[in-house]
């Protein structure tokens, strides 16, 4: 008989906020001094009192409508009770019966994945054991999370791996987060069974991948775990309810907790908080989204008629496609620029858009780099922008780069680069 | 001056404003009176010698940065915050100062105050009999004058029993008019911090100073209370809820609220008859509630960052635990928890038709007067149902104020008036009548 | 109404005596079998009522402060290990 995987995962992702989700620490916890970002709230100390960060639910209801989610008319926080020393109030303030994004989906290899929740919660301490002891830091506890649930609509650990990846690319075209795995800010779990072909429904038992905090890990555990589930089936025993850990020098899963031993988190609406109600101002954050670099991908696809392979090097991150937009608003030419970009994997932190598009025209056409045709054009540049003068003598660099784009523009692309820059710097700087 | 701790807040303010005597010499007066009373009263379990304020008692279980607080539970025997809690930032703005932390039943559970860790505070009244609970330091520090005005807090009546068992002005403010933040969380959801005083203007004058919107809780976004002359409104409609007057009150307790009542009227106010039909929900609904928030908010104390061990949690902190953790487990949570959240639904429905036809809610604090101590202690239901009265006001968010209103064999009597959510100002201004024209408060214990 | 204090205690994390354990289970009987009250009221498309602030949406800006200072250093507990 031939399986096919049905596969469900959770990923909780860290948002990149200045303070933490319930309290005015500081939320940068990483590489920190121990216990050093810690308050009467974060470290759980009788009488404190959790007030919700109002960025990070913004960010929340970001990531839930780039994920095509419902806002909830009215959401929750709720407690979610259970004793480990992380865990410094005893309960974790999470969202469970109204969660803030509800019924979303995402595209993942031409197939839609429905995505159940985009929910809010806070981050625990950190452990570190030594011995017979644990030390624990609390600089991490209360650091705002999302957690984003899809429902088993995944069938294979390609689907898995490419939603991860469109995942992270969105929490960082959002600027929601580093999304960084090797950090942690991005950990996955998910939810495994098999099922024969052709047979609808779900089957009868699940069994949840956790605690495992690497990327390729939790991609061989997935891969070992559909394996070992067919192998069982087929041995004719019976699958039931567990959550499993993996063990990378074995390579292979094992049992942390049967479904007897599961937890009774004892949820109930966390009473410190009062309801949230905030559908209208995800109708303001929606008009103030970034363009998804799904929507990028496409567009870069119809109106530069880029290929899909190009399409997807030029917008894996916003930088490089806005780095690419500019060369080719700077007069470089839309396919020229793309191979360019492409081929010589350019680094932009250390290029100018101006600078590509003189190296692709300079093998074609006759740089101007007289000095005075260039030093006309910068001041035809500056006459053009008195603002940007103005931006720049207040500190705001970036305005350079928009006036070496007119006088490339006005050159059509043919004037030197860098010496534009220099002109350009000597006038702002005199003005 | 002789009887310098037993004026009032109000006389203080203007007695320290005419020079009559100083700060200095009022906490050294206060101070020699607790080291001759509090080894009899056990209302203390800290004093500060050092106060050089306006000396306010704070029951234990307020965050006081740099004093030990303990909640009167061995678990926190050694915890000293390293931060205050809201109102004690704020009164200590208004010139007043903490004298010392007084005595509760542990983490604020019980009505006798027997439940705490470091021995029973006696009532000043009888030293046999209990003062009630769970702010029983507070109250029975302000009947012994042992303090200006002490704060209580109050989570299902822990403010108002005390007040009345102790023949003191107890006031629970509406949910959300003071904050909570350093309040050791019982009930968060019912929890409120209020003063017990010796007079009901003072009481207006201490909820001037402790409420107002405090960012740091998330539920105080709420109004401050304008302290303005309590004067008298004729015709204000007084409902009596015939649910509170039934079975199980003490029959002379019975005769000396509606002999209050009767005097109410004689001032001129309307009395009506009024139902609070889902009143006898209340105490199950109340304690589900309460013991489900307990079972979470305790769950903190794990020994790991301060205090000790949860085998230090005392007999009735782990009953209610034990209680909160099963109502709201695997399969219980929809018969329990919701179940009791929708008919505090029903209870403040209740209130809110009652309400309707009347300004203020009068009837009993207590279903009876002090009883002895050790009486009820082995029985957690009989001990429960002494809060009969009192608990409804926490589901429904409302304020209440009890206030004495006469005596059974020598045991204080107090009155609990009821008002409308946000509306402490027409129940002071009742209170304050009846005080103008009654003595009861002039009475003291002989100690 | 029976409890299983055992399992109770167990997710309470509360360590009781035999003793307390037989106590608890009585009076915990008691109690419950009073909470059976609560099924008489007719709560039939009844809202329940968790919050009565009847406030929503209380927020704070993303701004930081600084934290205590009193502790530096790692918090120390009994290994754990089974997670």
């Amino acid at each position: 008989m031939n399986y096919e995987p049905v596969i469900g995962m959770e990923v909780h992702v860290e948002l990149n906020t200045k303070s933490k989700m319930f309290c005015r620490c500081s939320a940068d916890y990483f590489g920190k001094e121990p216990n050093t970002h810690v308050c009467p709230v974060c470290l759980g100390l009788p009488g404190a009192l959790p007030v919700p960060n109002k960025k990070a639910l913004e960010y929340c209801m970001m990531i839930g409508l780039a994920l095509g989610c419902k806002i909830s008319e009215k959401s929750l926080f709720e407690r979610k009770n259970y004793f480990y020393p992380d865990l410094p109030k005893g309960y974790q303030i999470s969202q469970y019966r109204w969660p803030l994004c509800v019924d979303g989906w995402i595209e993942i290899a031409g197939r839609k994945i429905r995505i159940n929740r985009a929910h809010q919660e806070e981050d625990t301490g950190k452990l570190n054991h030594r011995g017979n002891e644990t030390m624990i830091d609390f600089n991490r506890s209360g650091v705002p999370l999302v957690e984003i649930v899809t429902e088993p609509d995944f069938r294979g650990v390609e689907e898995v791996r490419d939603y991860a990846k469109k995942l992270q690319q969105l929490f960082r075209y959002l600027g929601v987060s580093n999304a960084d795995m090797e950090k942690g800010d991005m950990r996955l779990e998910a939810n495994v069974s098999v099922r024969p072909e052709l047979v609808e429904g779900l089957p009868n038992y699940r069994v949840e991948l956790k605690n495992i905090n690497s990327f390729r890990f939790m991609v061989a555990a997935i891969e070992y775990e559909i394996k070992r589930q067919i192998s069982e089936l087929e041995a004719g025993k019976k699958l039931t309810q567990e959550t499993r850990g993996w063990n990378e020098q074995k390579k292979e899963t094992y049992l942390q907790r049967s479904k007897e031993e599961a937890h009774d988190y004892r949820y109930f609406p966390e009473p410190d908080i009062p309801e949230i109600s905030l559908q209208s101002s995800a109708i303001r954050l929606q008009q103030q989204m970034p363009e998804l670099p799904w929507d990028k991908l496409a567009r870069f696809q119809k109106q530069y008629g880029l290929t899909k392979q190009q399409a997807e090097i030029l917008t894996e991150s916003r930088e490089l496609a806005d780095f690419y937009e500019e060369t080719v608003r700077d007069g470089a030419d839309i396919k020229q620029a793309a191979n360019y970009i492409i081929n010589r994997k350019i680094n932009i932190e250390e290029v100018l858009p101006a600078q590509v598009v003189i190296s692709i025209k300079g093998t074609s056409m006759g740089i101007i780099s007289d000095e005075e045709s260039l030093k006309k054009l910068a001041k035809e540049a500056i006459a053009e922008n008195p603002k940007a003068v103005e931006d720049f003598q207040k500190g705001k660099e970036s305005v350079l780069q928009a006036l070496i784009g007119t006088v490339m523009r006005k050159s059509s692309g043919k004037a030197d680069a860098s010496k534009v820059a220099e002109i350009l710097l000597k006038y702002l700087r005199n003005v | 001056m002789n009887d310098l701790t037993s004026l009032t807040l109000t006389e203080v303010i203007e007695s320290l404003k005419d020079k009559k005597f100083s700060l200095n010499e009022l906490n050294k007066s206060y101070l020699e009176r607790i080291r001759k009373l509090n080894p009899k009263l056990n209302a203390y379990l800290a004093v500060n010698d050092s106060c050089q304020k306006i000396p306010a008692a704070i029951k234990d279980v307020i965050s006081t940065k740099d004093i030990i607080t303990t909640a009167s539970s061995k678990i926190l025997a050694n915890f000293v915050p390293p931060y205050d809690a809201s109102v004690i930032k704020m009164l200590d703005t208004q010139g007043v100062g903490v004298i010392g932390k007084t005595n509760c039943d542990e983490f604020a559970m019980g009505s006798s105050g027997e439940n705490s860790a470091y021995g029973p505070t006696k009532n000043p009244w009888n030293l046999n009999k209990v003062p009630g609970g769970s702010s029983s330091g507070s109250a029975a520090a302000v009947a012994a004058d042992l303090c200006v005005f002490a704060l209580g807090s109050d989570t299902g009546g822990s403010i108002r029993q005390p007040a009345s068992l102790c023949g003191v002005v107890g006031l629970k403010p509406t949910y959300g008019r003071v904050s909570r933040y350093g309040l050791i969380a019982v009930t968060s959801s019912f929890d409120t911090i209020g003063p017990i005083i010796k007079s009901v203007d003072d009481a207006a004058l201490v909820l001037e100073w402790i409420s107002g919107e405090d960012k740091m809780d998330g539920n105080c976004y709420g109004k401050k209370f304008v302290r303005t002359p309590l004067r008298w409104t004729h015709n204000i409609r007084i409902g009596v809820p015939r649910e509170y007057f039934g079975e199980g009150l003490d029959p002379k307790v019975k005769k000396v609220i509606q002999d209050a009542i009767k005097k109410l009227e004689e001032l001129g106010a309307e009395i009506k008859e009024v139902s609070l039909p889902h009143s006898e929900y209340a105490l199950a609904a109340y304690y589900i509630i309460n013991t489900s928030e307990i079972s979470s908010n305790l769950a903190r104390f794990d020994g790991i960052r301060y205090g000790k061990s949860r085998d230090n949690f005392g007999e009735e902190v782990k009953r209610r635990i034990m209680l909160g953790t099963y109502a709201l487990s695997s399969g219980y949570y929809d018969e329990y928890y919701v179940k009791a959240a929708k008919v505090r639904t029903l209870i403040k429905q209740d209130f809110e038709k009652a309400f309707e036809k009347c300004d203020v809610i009068v009837g009993p604090v207590s279903p009876t007067v002090a009883w002895n101590i050790g009486e009820k202690i082995n029985d957690p239901l009989t001990m429960y149902l002494s809060d009969i009265y009192t608990i409804s006001a926490n589901l429904a968010g409302i304020p209440a104020l009890s206030i004495p209103c006469g005596f059974v064999d020598r045991l204080p009597v107090g009155l609990q008036v009821l008002g409308k959510a946000w509306d402490e100002e027409t129940i002071l201004k009742v209170g304050f009548a009846y005080e103008q024209v009654t003595d009861w408060r002039k009475d003291k214990p002989k100690l | 109404m029976k409890i299983n204090v055992k399992h109770v205690a167990k997710l309470a994390n509360l360590p009781l005596s035999q003793n307390e354990e037989e106590k608890y289970a009585k009076q915990l009987s008691k109690i419950l079998d009073y909470m059976e009250k609560l099924n008489q009221a007719d709560t039939l498309g009844v809202e329940p009522t968790f919050n009565v602030s009847g406030l929503s949406n209380v927020t704070r800006d993303d701004e930081t402060e600084a934290s205590l200072t009193n502790k530096k250093g790692h918090y120390v507990t009994k290994g754990v290990f089974n997670e």
